[in-house]
Order: C-alpha cells, then structure tokens, then sequence
C-alpha cells in the first residue's frame, strides 16, 4: 500500500516534469523540469531497491550533466524559441505515430501481461558490493570500453569546442617572440 | 506492491514524452534534452525488470547507459557550440544543409 | 537417266560473269565489263548447244547431284540437276535469245553510268533462270523462282532515282510474292502427302493415283496453287498489274525478263507439273479460263495505249494467257512451242522498239512518231518480220504455235468451241493493234520533235552527238536481225508434230498426252478449216488497221470521242490498278499507319517507354521531398516507421 503510493506521488512528479519539459518555451526551464524528472526517478529507484543506481544517478545525471546542459543554455544565451516554420512531416506523421505506438504498447501491457506480477518494494537490494562484483568479473569488458570511450569523448569534445582561431593565436605568438632570420640576413648582405 | 505493469507504463510515459519533445521542439539544446529523457525512461525499465526477475544485471545495464549518456552529452554539446559558431542560431530547422 | 557432270556450270558460269562485274566493275573498262559479261553468257550457250548437239532421247533424262543440302528424318532435298527434252527447249530459248540481248545491251546501255552493274545484274538473271530451269526438285526450281524475282525488281529499277522506276520494282516483287504464297502452300502440300520435292519421286508418287472427276481433292488443290503462282510470275489475272509497270526499266530488260524469259517460267513450271494438272480437270479449267480470258482482256487493253512499250507489254500479257489456255487443256506442248516461238518474235519486238527509242532520243509515245521507215530501214524491217508473226501470218513462226493452240482448244478432251472462239477473238485483236503500232510508228509523217530539239531521256538516258532521227549501230542491229530469222523459222519445227513428237517422252510420263493420237483423219478436214479461220482473223484485223491508221488517220480520234466512257476505260486499264489501290493496298497502308503505326509503335511501345522513364522522373520527384535536410521530419517518420513495427510486433504477438 505505501509502496503504491509513494510509486504514485513520484511517478506524478516524474510525469509533471516530464510534461513540463515539453510545454515551457525557453530552455533553461526545460532543464531544470528535467533536473526534477531525474530526481524523482532515482526516488523510484530506491523504491527498487536499487540503491547504487538512485545514488549514481543524482551524481552523474542530474549532477555532472545536467550541470553541463545548464552551462551550455547559459554559455549560448539561447533566448526563448521563436516560431519558425517547421517540419509538417513531423507533425502530422510523427506525433500520431508515437502516440499510435504508445497506445498499442500500453493496451497490450494493460490487457496481456499478467497482472498479478508485482514488483514488492525494495525487491532487489542492489548494494554497491555486488554491483562491483559483476561490474569486475561478469562485465569488466565493457566497463573497461565505456572507460575508453569517456576519454574519445573528452578529447572530442575538447576539439569540437575549441575555437578554431584559439590555435592559430598561440601559434602567433609563439612566432612573434622569435626573430626573423631573413631580415636579419639581408641587413648583412647590403 | 505494485506491479510491474505501473513501472513500465511510467516507464512509456517518459519515453513518449521525450519522442514528443524531439518532434515538437525547436532549439537544439531542449531537443538533446528530451533524448536524455527518453534514456531515463529507459533507464527505469531495465530496473524495474531487473527488481522483477531478481537480476542484478539490469542494473549493471543502467549504469552502462549512463556512462554512454554522459559521453553523448558532452560531445553532443560540443557539436551544438561548433554549429552556433558558425550559424549564430540554435533553431534547428535553419541547419539544412543536407537537403537535396 | 544417265549422268552428266558439267550441268552444274550452265548456270555457275553466268554466276561467275555477275560477280566479277559486281565486284570489280566498278573501276574496270566498259571493254572490259563486255567481255566478261558476254563471254560468260555466251560460254554457257556454248555448253548449251554442245548439249543439245549431242543430246539422245534414248539417254535422257540427264541429271546430276551436285550437293547434299536438306536431311530432315525422312525428307531430303539435294541440289540436284536435271535435263530433259523440256528443259533442252527452255535452255535453248533462255541462253539463245538471252545471248542477244547480252550484245544488243552492249549497245544499248553503252552511254549509262551504271553500265558494269546493269551487266553484272543480267548475268545473276541469267543464272537464277538456269537454276530455274535446270532444277531437279521444286525446291531448287524456287530458289530460281525467287531470284528471277530478284533480278527482275533490281532491273526494273534500275534507274532508281526515279521514283517510277523504284516504285514498279517494288509492285512487281510485291505482286510476284504473292503468287509465290500460293506456290508455297502446293510446295507444303506436296511435301505432306509425298514426302519429297524430287521431281522423279514425286511424279512416280503421283502417276498411279485416280483422276479427280469431283473437283475437290488434293490434287486439284496442288494444281490450282501452282497455278496462283504461275498466275503471280506470269502476269495473269488478277496479278498482271506489274508487267505493264515493269516497262519503267530499260528496253533490254524488257525484252529478256518481260517477254523471253522470266514470264515463261510460270508456263514452264505448269508444263514440268502436268502430272499433277492431268489428274485434276477442275485445275486444268481453271487454268485454261484464266489464260483465255487474260489473253482477251490484255488484248482489248493494247488496243488504245499510246506508248509502245506498254503496247507490247500488254501483248506479252495476252500471249501468255495463249500459253495458258494450252496448258489448260491439257497441250502442254503446244503451249511450249508458243513460249520459244513468243520469245523470238517478242524479243525482237521490244529490241526492235528500243532501237526505235534509242533512235527518235528517247520519245516513246507512238503519237509523236510517224513515217521512220525512211530513217531506220533495218528497224523496219525486222519489226515487220516480228509484227506479222505474232498477227499469225503463214509461214512465219507465230502462226504455226498460235494455230497449234487454237486447234487443241477445239479439240482437246479439255477443250471447247468457247476456248477456241475466244482465241480466234484475240487473234483478231492482236494482229489489229499489232499493225496499228506498226503503221503509227513506221508510215505516215513525222510527228515527233527530234529533229529540232533532241534529246528526250524517257528510257535510256542516252547521250548521242546526233539530233536527227537515226539507225541504231550493228551492235544492236545484229541481234535483231538473227531474231527476225528465228521468228521465221523458228516455227518450222512444228510442222507435221516433230516438236510435238519431241516432247512426247516428258509428257507421256503422264499417260494423258492423248491429244497426239487424236488427230485422225476425220478432223483434218476440221483442222484445215480453223486454220483458215485464224487466218481471215489475222488479216482482218491488218485490214481494220490498215484503214484507221493508214488510210484515214483521223477517224480513230472521232470513234474513240464517240466511245466516251468505254474509251476511257480501256485507255486507264479498265480502272483495275485503282480498284486494287482502292481493296488492298489502301487498307493495308491505312491500317498500318493507324493501327500499327499510331496505335501500336506510338501508342503501345513509345507510351510504354516514355511513361516508365515518365513515372520514373514523377515518383522520384515526389521522393525527393522526404530528404529535405530537417532533423525533425526525419524524426517523424521514424516515430512513424516505429509506431509501425511496433504494431506489427503486437498484432504477431497476439495472434
């Protein structure tokens, strides 16, 4: 019974957010309706049991990258949307079709799995001890490959983001310090 | 208890919405936004069925996403300031430049 | 049947003539080009003679098989030659009177750019005329068939920048083809039910089967077919409507293909056929009818043209309907005799009418000539020689073949007074329009225009320094005059049924040449009396001419504006080109324009063509928009190709 309604208030929350996200206009407010979506969901998660996970994800998600969204809107000084002309693809095909599939997917949860499978709260302890177990032994290849892919994304990201200009500068300067052997040459000669 | 139809229909919600906001939206930074949102709505699946079939992997799984997440992210944004250096705009119906 | 190796040179060698003069004519001399035609043609004269010096009845049939050429199961058909007493008559004719014409050509076509190959194509004609006639198999006698055909069209369009020339070529092979369908279904038919197109086997096939007295049976289908096809390469009704055209070529031509040669072969090929005829009566009245009404018909059609030539080629189209009407009644022998005597003095004729041409500067209309004997007295005379025989005046040539026919006609067990009154009709007509031509064109005044102006290039396109009327050289005279002598003699062989009586071991393979032994003494009396007959027409009709054309040369023009609309008739042919113009050519050329032509090529074909390429460029046109560059339109139709799969994963699910 409490577990129903804490599931509940946090899901209406995760949901408002989540709408939220959609109907504001300027970016920095969908941002920070996504922050409230991620946290609500690691309430869910511990909800689970899922203790390490809810943990990570306020750190990481809701912490590291949604700070860096935030930085981005504020770095850009994206202002509110204005209305361009858009895609009517989208519109037309799109929105139904996702709401076509969302529909079918939920009639076929409602009506075809069996109800009477629960979830009891906290049914899976996922204490950071076992996590690490599987993470070192059964998964330690992909652990150690999304390791290796941080650091492509960090060296990306440096390169994508720096300014074309920045380099070229350094590289002036670099050379003003040095003199310039044919001046000095020529002065000789004549 | 709950079951664990709930956790998925919630699990859908988010995923819908975050499909919604990739069609609806107009600057770039909410659309990437709303990707991010259809992850966590992901995300609450893998655990949900990991809860229900008592494996932990599911759980390994979310943080795997996560990780990729955090990587997609940064070199995702990266890209948006290299697009805004050059087009001065985040609206992205002006970056067309593969139309035929 | 007794062997003979040399056969197959007879008509190689005028082969070899046509291709060194093909291929190398073009840049040899005109002596040159001569010799090699001339030599070649007159070297398978040589051979021919040689054979009939040495041919014996006792040995013949001669044959030789050259090659293997058709094995199909139990069909076989060989290139295979053959020579008996028949064939020795048509070699003879054919190599004789072709050999003249060789010389007279030299002559004539001497001034023509086209010369080599004016050469060259006479010699093919003359080696598909002796394939043709030396054939031992239907088979081969076609390949001969067709190419006559072949020779023909090439050499009636000869001068084919002009677009007359071209288009009789193209009626004559046209109208020839379609005698040869008919050929073809006979040469089907006998396949069938003989299994051989071996003339020695198939006759042998053919000799013990019954008479068909009913009409309707296989061998009355055979004969009736081979006479379509006779009827096609022959000028018979209904298909004569190319001879008269074929004229557009030059005189030689005329005279070789159009009058000794190419048409005969319809008459030969009946003849060589007669085992067939003579087992189906019903196709022996049908060839007699058709032949004797050609014969009256092409007649009436002589009397009122103007232009010699045509004059003489609607003659040739009504003496061949004469050796028809033999045929018909089963005298095949008859009718050969009035083939060789028909090429001597027809020959001659339009030898003797291009050295006319040749001398007034091309003006063919007979109007506009008028009193040459005075100028071409060698022309004159030869064409005397030839006008009185074909009117059928004793003793020449003509007289002894015309009177042979008009004799079996009457009485032949196929025979009947009908035929033979028919026949003496025509004999009347012929010798008056013969002797019309001969009085406009040699007695009275000039009426042409020569002797001022020059040079008409109706029909030969010949350059001469001259400008008054003039004899033509002996290089064309000489022929002319070795003609007029056959036309003499060259009917002395019938008396007293020798040439019947030469002819009888090829006829009575059959068993039905019982005309031979049915002239007893009783009809003698009978027979004297129907050869005074055709002379009192012959003459009659010389007497009628003597008077419109001689005496009082303006009543023609009074009685033909008296005649009014029979007059025209007969003048434009009886309308018969546009009536055919009118049922098959017009249909068939609308049809094809519309139907296959608009509706089916345009229509089906390039619309078929044109819009794929058209649906091509629309479908990708409309494709084109969905690349449009815009994030979020991809996005759509992805959710939307999601949404789909998605469902399709349910609906599997679920079932």
């Amino acid at each position: 019974m409490l577990h129903l309604i804490l599931f509940l208030f946090f899901g209406a929350i995760c949901v408002a957010g989540a709408v939220n996200l959609l109907a504001q206009s300027h970016p920095i407010d969908s941002a920070l309706s996504l922050v409230v979506v991620m946290v609500s969901l690691a309430a869910e998660y511990l909800l689970l049991g899922a203790e390490f996970v809810a943990a990570i994800q306020v750190i990481v998600y809701a912490g590291a990258i949604m700070v860096l969204f935030i930085f981005t809107i504020m770095l850009l000084n994206a202002g509110a949307e204005e209305r361009t002309k858009g895609s009517r693809v989208a519109i037309v095909l799109g929105v139904p079709g996702v709401v076509t599939g969302a529909v079918l997917v939920a009639w076929t949860l409602v009506h075809r799995v069996n109800s009477i499978q629960t979830v009891s709260i906290g049914a899976l302890p996922g204490d950071p001890r076992d996590i690490a177990w599987l993470l070192f032994h059964d998964f330690l290849l992909p652990f150690e490959v999304t390791s290796v892919l941080i650091l492509i994304a960090i060296l990306g990201a440096v390169v994508l983001a720096s300014r074309p200009d920045a380099v070229a500068r350094r590289h002036h300067d670099h050379e003003a310090a040095k003199p310039l052997p044919e001046l000095v040459g020529a002065g000789k000669e004549r | 208890m709950v079951p664990l139809t709930h956790y998925l229909l919630l699990s859908g919600i988010l995923f819908v919405c975050g499909v919604l906001g990739f069609l609806i939206k107009r600057n770039i930074i909410t659309i990437f936004m709303s990707i991010e949102l259809m992850l966590n709505g992901v995300n609450l699946s893998f655990v949900a069925f990991a809860a229900h079939w008592h494996a932990l992997s599911g759980q390994i799984f979310v943080f795997f996403v996560m990780v990729v997440a955090a990587a997609e992210a940064a070199v995702g944004l990266a890209i948006i300031i290299a697009v805004y250096r050059t087009r001065e705009t985040l609206n992205v119906d002006q970056v067309n430049l593969l139309k035929l | 049947m007794t062997p003979n190796p040399y056969l197959w040179l007879i008509p190689v060698l005028p082969l070899a003539g046509a291709a060194i003069n093909g291929f190398f004519g073009r840049q040899s001399s005109k002596r040159a080009i001569s010799t090699v035609a001339l030599s070649f043609c007159g070297a398978a004269f040589a051979m021919a003679l040689w054979i009939a010096l040495t041919f014996s009845s006792a040995s013949a049939p001669y044959f030789l098989d050259l090659a293997r050429w058709i094995r199909s199961g139990s069909f076989n058909v060989d290139f295979a030659f053959y020579l008996d007493q028949l064939s020795l008559v048509m070699l003879l004719v054919v190599t004789g009177v072709g050999f003249l014409i060789h010389i007279y050509s030299v002559g004539y076509m001497w001034d023509d750019d086209g010369y080599y190959r004016f050469m060259s194509y006479l010699n093919l004609f003359m080696f598909f005329m002796l394939t043709l006639v030396l054939a031992k198999n239907y088979l081969l006698m076609f390949i001969g068939w067709e190419g006559v055909g072949l020779a023909s069209y090439l050499l009636i369009g000869f001068w084919f920048v002009k677009d007359s020339a071209a288009s009789a070529g193209k009626k004559a092979f046209i109208v020839n083809r379609i005698g040869d369908f008919g050929f073809l279904i006979a040469l089907f038919l006998i396949i069938k039910h003989f299994h051989s197109l071996d003339f020695t086997s198939v006759f042998q096939a053919v000799a013990p089967m019954a008479k068909e007295t009913s009409g309707a049976g296989l061998l009355t289908a055979i004969g009736i077919l081979l006479m379509v096809g006779a009827a096609g390469k022959s000028a018979q009704i209904p298909l004569y409507v190319w001879l008269p055209d074929a004229m557009e070529g030059p005189t030689p031509v005329s005279a070789l293909i159009h009058a000794a040669t190419m048409v005969t072969a319809g008459v030969y090929m009946v003849a060589r056929s007669h085992v067939f005829f003579e087992r189906a009566p019903m196709a022996l009245m049908v060839v007699a009818i058709i032949g004797t009404l050609t014969a009256l018909f092409a007649a009436t059609i002589g009397i009122a043209q103007t232009d010699i030539k045509k004059v003489l080629a609607y003659s040739t189209v009504s003496q061949l309907g004469y050796m028809f009407m033999a045929c018909g009644v089963a005298a095949f022998s008859a009718g050969v005799f009035h083939l060789m005597t028909h090429a001597f003095f027809k020959g001659l004729l339009f030898l003797a009418a291009g050295s006319v041409i040749h001398g007034v500067g091309g003006e063919q209309d007979m109007r506009k000539m008028g009193g040459l004997r005075v100028y071409m007295p060698w022309t004159f005379r030869t064409m005397t020689v030839a006008t009185f025989a074909i009117a059928g005046f004793w003793p020449l040539a003509g007289f002894f073949s015309k009177d042979e026919i008009l004799w079996k006609a009457y009485s032949s067990e196929y025979g009947s007074w009908v035929f033979w009154l028919l026949g003496v009709t025509t004999a009347f007509v012929t010798s008056f329009y013969m002797f019309r031509l001969w009085f406009m064109t040699f007695f009275g005044a000039y009426r042409g225009a020569t002797a001022r102006d020059g040079h008409g290039h109706n029909d030969h396109g010949h350059r001469h320094g001259h400008d008054e009327l003039h004899e033509s050289p002996w290089v064309m005279l000489g022929p002319l005059v070795v003609l007029a002598v056959l036309s003499v003699v060259g009917g002395w062989v019938g008396i007293g049924g020798r040439f019947e009586h030469f002819l009888a071991p090829v006829f009575q393979s059959g068993g039905a040449e019982l005309a031979i032994e049915a002239a007893d003494a009783a009809s003698k009396t009978t027979e004297y009396l129907l050869m005074a007959a055709s002379l009192v027409a012959a003459f009659l009709g010389f007497a009628l001419s003597w008077t419109l054309y001689y005496l009082s040369p303006a009543v023609p023009a009074r009685i033909a504006e008296g005649l009014g609309g029979l007059y025209r008739a007969v003048v434009n042919k009886y309308y018969v080109d546009e009536l055919y113009a009118l049922l098959f050519v017009k249909p068939v050329l609308d049809g094809s324009t519309e139907i296959l032509w608009h509706g089916v090529d345009q229509g089906v074909i390039d619309a078929t063509v044109d819009n794929s390429a058209d649906s091509a460029r629309h479908v990708s046109d409309n494709l084109r928009h969905m690349q449009s560059g815009n994030l979020r339109s991809y996005a759509g139709w992805v959710a939307a190709g999601g949404a789909i799969v998605i469902a399709y994963m349910i609906w599997m699910g679920v079932r």
